[in-house]
């Protein structure tokens, strides 16, 4: 049919085909048929057609290129529409033989006379990059060029296409960011989006914490002042009194402005509070809470409670960020405490993270409304939901003192529930409350050991038998008991009661052997046989280290102590706990996870770069005239494409990582706590067991290199709170050896330390950026002797330019809380052809992030970025020959 | 952006796919049917799923999966959002958004589709500006294409696109220039066992049916703006004039929207039009329980209360009822456990009452908790809230419109636990 003369015809086989498509189903060998309709004149054959094509040129790439000549013609049409369209699905094709077309294309449209063709470029724009990576440069050209449009229409587009292919340039917005600021309320909602997500992370690099004064003074404070006007005029008063107040404080400290910028940003996103799109107000609630002062904040609540009347997926969305907020911020959204309560007919998610908000917003004066609340959703049908309930119950108890022995009496009168899971998730949270303060709870105990009997649930026998071994002084009648019964069913049950089991007989055994020596004997050599190892391993050891025999060692004596230790309470805190790390509102924050292409939002400066605000124009910077004015303000960030200025790819990652994995150890932490004290022990051991592996490892190296030196501090997150004692101890004995062994201040003059050919050197400065300066460094795996914590980078200039530079030194340095810098001393003089040496010491605090400092001479300054890679971060220490054997062993 | 887009009806099939981006397999939505599988009902599965190399993102309307694949950081709201437009672009396009409508439309759906993302990225989202580029398939129309041959794509290129106000079109034309405004409330409650609200607020809409010729610049005043505590505008509302005059000043676009959304603080006293007066219980022994329910009139404003509901999710147990309505009829679906009592208009002399004995199961246990009642309810000529419109200004076009205000007020999410 695609063959015919008749338009109707071809349309039908067209439609065919799509439905085919659409279903999923392989097309692709009508291809050389289709592709000849390509310059049929019938539109909605030639749409169809598009569409097939688009779908299978990827397969057909030989094929596909015979359409492409249609295309070029489209692309001079006098109509707007039609040119558009064409560099539509050109882009679209992915065959790369076709890149230079397309980046022909995309340039020529990028300066047409319609704004709807320049929107088009600039959606083709991502996709010639994600078709061929090494156009960056040209297409970064062709989105600076765009970025300084001025029409509403290819703001949004355009943003997109910066955010998916050099989100890491900020530098190419300062001239942009007023103008954006101000079109933002007529572009359309998505790209809305785009831009404020964008604008959060401008802003966060280029302006101060409106908050730093307030949260120095009000640390720990828990309520926060926070304002709910509906009225706009009442609102800017509440500015200005507490700009006043604010003023008064700061007359002390120092003084802080909001930038002009700053405000303008803030004042033009309000408006869009009142978006009917759930992404645009998310956007600006999260810009909100980012950037504005924390007295403005809570304007974002009142649209954010709108949104939970929307559909149950954007409930879903919200209240996640909602449930963040309200840990940083609670006070802003407890005049809201009634838009959470729960109804019987929402989903079970959405009804979990409604218990989550209304936990983190009790406080004292309304816990005894949220506490009504709780008893009326206990009854409810929804068993998940009534599990997380009394989770709930348990984390405002701990939280809230006064209402802790309302809690427990009522958690208390659960466990002649009917239902198993209600018992068993009650008393697993009761076993918590009672580990604050056992000592007036003794009945509740006896009760819960009665209950042994009846309940199944492994989780909460364990829990019992639990906390019948940690105050079995507390119950000493009914502990042997327990056990016995214990014994008696031990091979039918599960092995996470199986293991408190063995960890009851132990503790019994320890505090009252003589009723209970026969029965711990039993049971562990019941454990002996176990089909599981871990419960074998673990009467094996609990075995030696209760049991007095002549080999035991030294261990056994200090059993009770190891058993009986005083256990911390667990602190029951929400899993929304450290999540503001992420920006709001994105994938990231609301998987807890990283995901592909996520930007980190940087922390504040501690300074404004004010060289860079004066580039930030206004309205009416030209576009054309652009280039040259380009040209000279990328001068000082550094090369294109080179991740240097302001870090922003690699930068943060190692740290979120850490603080995902310390969150979600601290949550499996306070699960795990059910079973004792016995896995922490032997959790220790398997983890010391790695340490040494690790060590073993770099010994292999250190002898390879004849260089004796000892990694303090392994890059990865530390995985267990128990490793860092044993670490300590070892880099403790070794600087005290290192002092021993007195180093010469030698060390800073340049000449101390020759590069060795087997380090690796990074680029700092290119000459050609650096007019002539060229500069490198490595890190020298010396030790820096000002100071042991820092690491030795050293740095080699070289003058490359016709002139001498006069005056090397490093000014402005930015870094991240906690780093230092031990800076190099200044050069005076760098002879044109000359190469110099200089040594810093950096104190990176065992993260990845970059230290960012500025490059001065006597005429020009650079910014530069130093990061150490994961390898680098070591501190170098001597140890005699003794000594290392003696680690060697150890 | 947004990669892929299936769409899967409630039994698993795929029955659509489009890809923006490279071809993703299908065999992605595996890990959707796994949580599916494990959230049992399908308003419980998780609507962001993370894979070994995508993000799945879901929403569920109509009985239908819309499954969208991700590949890079993006809003998840972004994603949720835009595929509720594309729902409610298909329910504006063929009148109901559901798999059959979908298959047989597949075509007009899939040049939809294409029109509204580029790469990924929203394109066009208003529907004026896509029912420019594709037609809405009417029936008439249909008969007319197969007879002539022409076809649904409209064969001017769009121009609203391109114009600074998107959402209308030019060369607009009606003989009959009229422009109606309803004015919806919905009052979202709490009452818990003895009548007294634990949480109630009202949350109202206006949606405006405005067809007027040329580029009309209305302005819209009420009487009592105070009342209105948050707002959310149609893209076509001028903000600086409400922040300022509080009037909504607006070009609308051609046909039927909705203008703005509101919400009336719970500060203010809510008017609950109706009581409930119920006693469920279930009995220890005899595997059976009693029902008795009845309504009456509270604070109507002297309207009559119509088209009166109420849904009762009964707890699994209850396999039966035995019920007799006073007014209207009852029905008890036996597989999802719901007791539906359409009980029509409120006669405050003789009040609705239902009441009767409930069969168990043999042997299954008291269930803890009674069900709680989700009413329905309808008054008409009243706004709730006491909001009113006190005037409609139409500037820049000479001819003078029709103009109507209707108010309704409805129960929104009102709850009664028992």
């Amino acid at each position: 049919m695609l063959d015919s003369n008749k338009d109707s015809l071809k349309l039908e086989a067209m439609k065919r085909i799509v439905a085919m498509i659409a279903r999923g189903k392989n097309a692709s060998d009508l291809f050389p048929a289709v592709v000849k309709n390509v310059a049929c004149k019938n539109i909605e054959v030639k749409k169809l057609v598009y569409v097939y094509l688009v779908r299978y040129a990827e397969e057909q790439q030989d094929l596909a290129l015979l359409s492409i000549s249609t295309f070029q013609r489209g692309l001079k049409d006098p109509n707007q529409l039609i040119r558009a369209s064409a560099l539509r699905v050109l882009s679209s094709i992915r065959v790369t033989i076709i890149v230079p077309i397309m980046m022909l294309a995309i340039k020529e449209a990028a300066s047409d006379m319609s704004p709807y063709v320049r929107k088009t470029a600039a959606h083709a724009i991502p996709k010639l990059y994600s078709l061929d990576p090494e156009q960056k440069d040209q297409l970064i050209e062709v989105i600076e060029k765009l970025l300084a449009d001025k029409t509403t229409l290819v703001a949004g587009s355009v943003v997109m296409a910066f955010e998916e292919v050099c989100p890491e340039r900020i530098d190419l917005i300062h001239k942009n960011y007023r103008k954006l600021c101000n079109l933002l309320i007529d572009v359309e909602e998505w790209g809305q989006v785009v831009i404020i997500n964008m604008l959060t992370r401008y802003a966060r690099t280029q302006f101060l914490n409106p908050n730093i004064n307030e949260s120095l003074l009000e640390e720990g404070g828990g309520g926060e002042k926070t304002f709910y006007g509906s009225d706009e005029e009442e609102d800017e008063d509440e500015e200005e009194k507490e700009k006043k107040a604010e003023a008064a404080v700061m007359a002390k400290r120092k003084p802080y402005v909001m930038d002009p910028d700053h405000r303008l940003l803030l004042r033009n996103t309000k408006p869009l509070l009142q978006s009917r799109n759930a992404a645009v107000v998310m956007a600006v609630a999260q810009l909100y809470f980012h950037l504005a002062p924390k007295a403005e904040v809570g304007v974002i609540a009142k649209a954010l409670v709108r949104l939970l009347r929307s559909h149950s997926e954007v409930q879903y969305v919200v209240l996640q960020n909602v449930a963040t907020m309200t840990i940083k911020r609670r006070g802003m959204f407890e005049p809201y405490l009634k838009s959470f309560y729960i109804r019987s007919t929402d989903p079970t998610q959405i009804k979990v993270l409604k218990l989550e908000v209304l936990t983190n917003l009790a406080n004292e004066t309304n816990i005894s409304t949220i506490l009504r609340e709780f008893q009326t959703y206990i009854k409810s049908m929804d068993k998940d939901f009534v599990a997380a309930t009394i989770q709930a119950i348990g984390r405002c108890a701990t939280n809230i003192g006064e209402v802790r022995d309302t809690c427990l009496n009522g958690l208390v009168q659960l466990l002649s529930n009917r239902d198993e899971l209600v018992v068993a998730e009650s008393v697993v949270v009761i076993k918590k409350l009672l580990q604050m303060q056992p000592e007036k709870h003794s009945d509740i105990i006896k009760h819960m050991a009665k209950l042994t009997d009846n309940i199944q649930v492994p989780m909460a026998r364990a829990s019992i038998l639990w906390l019948i071994g940690e105050y079995c002084e507390h119950v000493p009648k009914i502990a042997p008991d327990v056990l016995r019964k214990m014994a008696k069913s031990f091979t039918n049950e599960e092995d996470i009661v199986k293991l408190q089991i063995i960890n009851l007989a132990a503790k019994l055994y320890l505090t009252n052997s003589k009723q209970t020596k026969l029965l711990t004997q039993y049971v562990l050599n019941l454990a002996k046989y176990d089909q599981n190892y871990d419960i074998r391993d673990r009467a094996r050891f609990i075995r030696q280290l209760i049991v007095p025999t002549e080999k035991s060692g030294a261990l056994s004596k200090y059993a009770k102590k190891l058993f009986l230790a005083l256990k911390p309470a667990p602190v029951l805190e929400s899993p929304f706990k450290d999540r503001d790390h992420f920006q709001l509102g994105s994938l990231s924050h609301l998987l807890n996870a990283k995901a592909g292409g996520y930007q980190e939002l940087p922390d504040w400066p501690e300074a404004a770069p004010d060289p860079l605000r004066a580039q930030r124009g206004g309205e009416g910077v030209c576009a054309c005239s652009g280039n040259s004015n380009i040209q000279r303000h990328r001068g000082p960030l550094g090369s294109p494409g080179a991740p240097k200025d302001g870090g922003e790819q690699g930068l943060l990652l190692p740290q979120s990582k850490s603080d995902s994995a310390s969150g979600s150890e601290s949550a499996s932490g306070s699960e795990e706590s059910g079973s004792g004290s016995e896995s922490e022990e032997s959790e220790e051991g398997s983890e010391s067991e790695e340490e040494e592996e690790e060590e073993e490892e770099e010994k292999d190296k250190k002898k390879k290199k004849k260089e004796i030196k000892k990694p303090v501090q392994e890059i990865e997150p530390a995985p267990s709170p128990q490793v860092t004692p044993v670490n300590t101890f070892l880099s403790n004995s070794l600087v005290t050896d290192l002092e021993g062994l007195s180093l010469s201040d030698s060390v800073l003059s340049p000449a101390a330390i020759a590069p060795s050919s087997a380090l690796k050197n990074y680029e700092l400065l290119h000459r050609i950026t650096g007019e002539g300066l060229s500069v490198e460094y490595c890190f020298s795996r010396q030790p820096f002797s000002p100071d042991g914590n820092m690491v030795a980078v050293q740095m080699q200039f070289t003058n490359n330019a016709t002139s001498d530079t006069k005056n090397l030194h490093m000014e402005d340095v930015k870094l991240q809380s906690g780093m230092r810098v031990k800076e190099f001393p200044e050069i005076e003089l760098l002879p044109a052809g000359e190469t110099a040496t200089a040594v810093m010491g950096i104190d990176f605090c065992d993260s990845t992030q970059a230290a960012n400092f500025q490059l001065c001479t006597h005429t020009r300054k650079f910014f530069v970025s130093i990061q150490p890679p994961v390898g680098e971060l070591m501190r170098p220490v001597f140890l005699t020959e003794n000594e290392f054997k003696k680690e060697q062993g150890a | 952006m947004i990669h892929s887009l299936f769409l899967i009806n409630h039994t698993g099939d795929i029955f659509l796919e489009k890809h923006w981006k490279s071809v993703i397999s299908r065999s992605v939505c595996d890990y959707f049917f796994e949580a599916k599988e494990k959230a049992v009902d399908p308003e419980n599965v998780p609507p962001v799923l993370q894979t070994p190399h995508h993000y799945l993102i879901t929403i569920y309307r109509g009985k239908l999966f819309f499954l969208s694949v991700i590949q890079t950081e993006v809003p998840p709201l972004f994603v949720i959002e835009f595929l509720h437009r594309v729902a409610d672009t298909f329910q504006d396009y063929f009148g109901e958004c559901s798999e059959v409508i979908i298959k047989d439309n597949v075509v007009t759906v899939y040049e939809l589709l294409e029109e509204m993302l580029d790469n990924g990225f929203p394109l066009a989202t208003e529907s004026n500006v896509l029912k420019e580029m594709i037609r809405p398939p009417t029936i008439l129309r249909s008969v007319v294409n197969t007879l002539t041959g022409s076809s649904n794509v409209g064969d001017t290129l769009p121009t609203g696109q391109l114009s600074n106000i998107p959402w209308r079109r030019a060369g607009v034309k009606y003989t009959n220039n009229e422009a109606y405004f309803d004015v919806i409330e919905e009052i979202d409650a709490i009452l818990d066992k003895s009548g007294t609200t634990v949480f109630a607020e009202i949350q109202g809409v206006i949606e405006a049916c405005v067809r007027l010729t040329g580029m009309p610049d209305l302005t819209l005043s009420f009487m009592n703006p105070r009342l209105l505590d948050d707002v959310s505008f149609h893209p076509c509302v001028r903000f600086k004039r409400w922040e300022s005059e509080r009037v909504l000043s607006f070009i609308p676009p051609d046909g039927n929207f909705t203008l703005m959304t509101y919400h009336v603080s719970s500060q203010n006293l809510v008017a609950i039009p109706v009581y409930v007066k119920q006693n469920i219980s279930f009995f220890e022994t005899g595997n059976c329980g009693r029902l008795d329910i009845t309504i009456g009139p509270k604070q109507t404003m002297g309207k009559t209360v119509e088209g009166l509901m109420v849904t009762v999710h009964m707890p699994k147990a209850v396999l039966s009822t035995n019920l007799t309505a006073s007014q209207g009829n009852y029905t008890y679906d036996l597989a999802t456990k719901v007791l539906v009592w359409d009980v029509g208009k409120l006669n405050p002399q003789k009040l609705p009452n239902l009441r009767g004995s409930l069969s168990m199961q043999a042997g299954a246990p008291k269930p803890e908790e009674n069900p709680s009642l989700n009413i329905d309810l309808k008054i008409q000529q009243l706004a709730i809230s006491g909001l009113k419109v006190s005037r409609l200004d139409m500037y820049g076009e000479k001819y003078k419109p029709f103009k109507g205000v209707k108010y309704v007020t409805k129960a929104g999410k009102f709850q009664v636990r028992t």
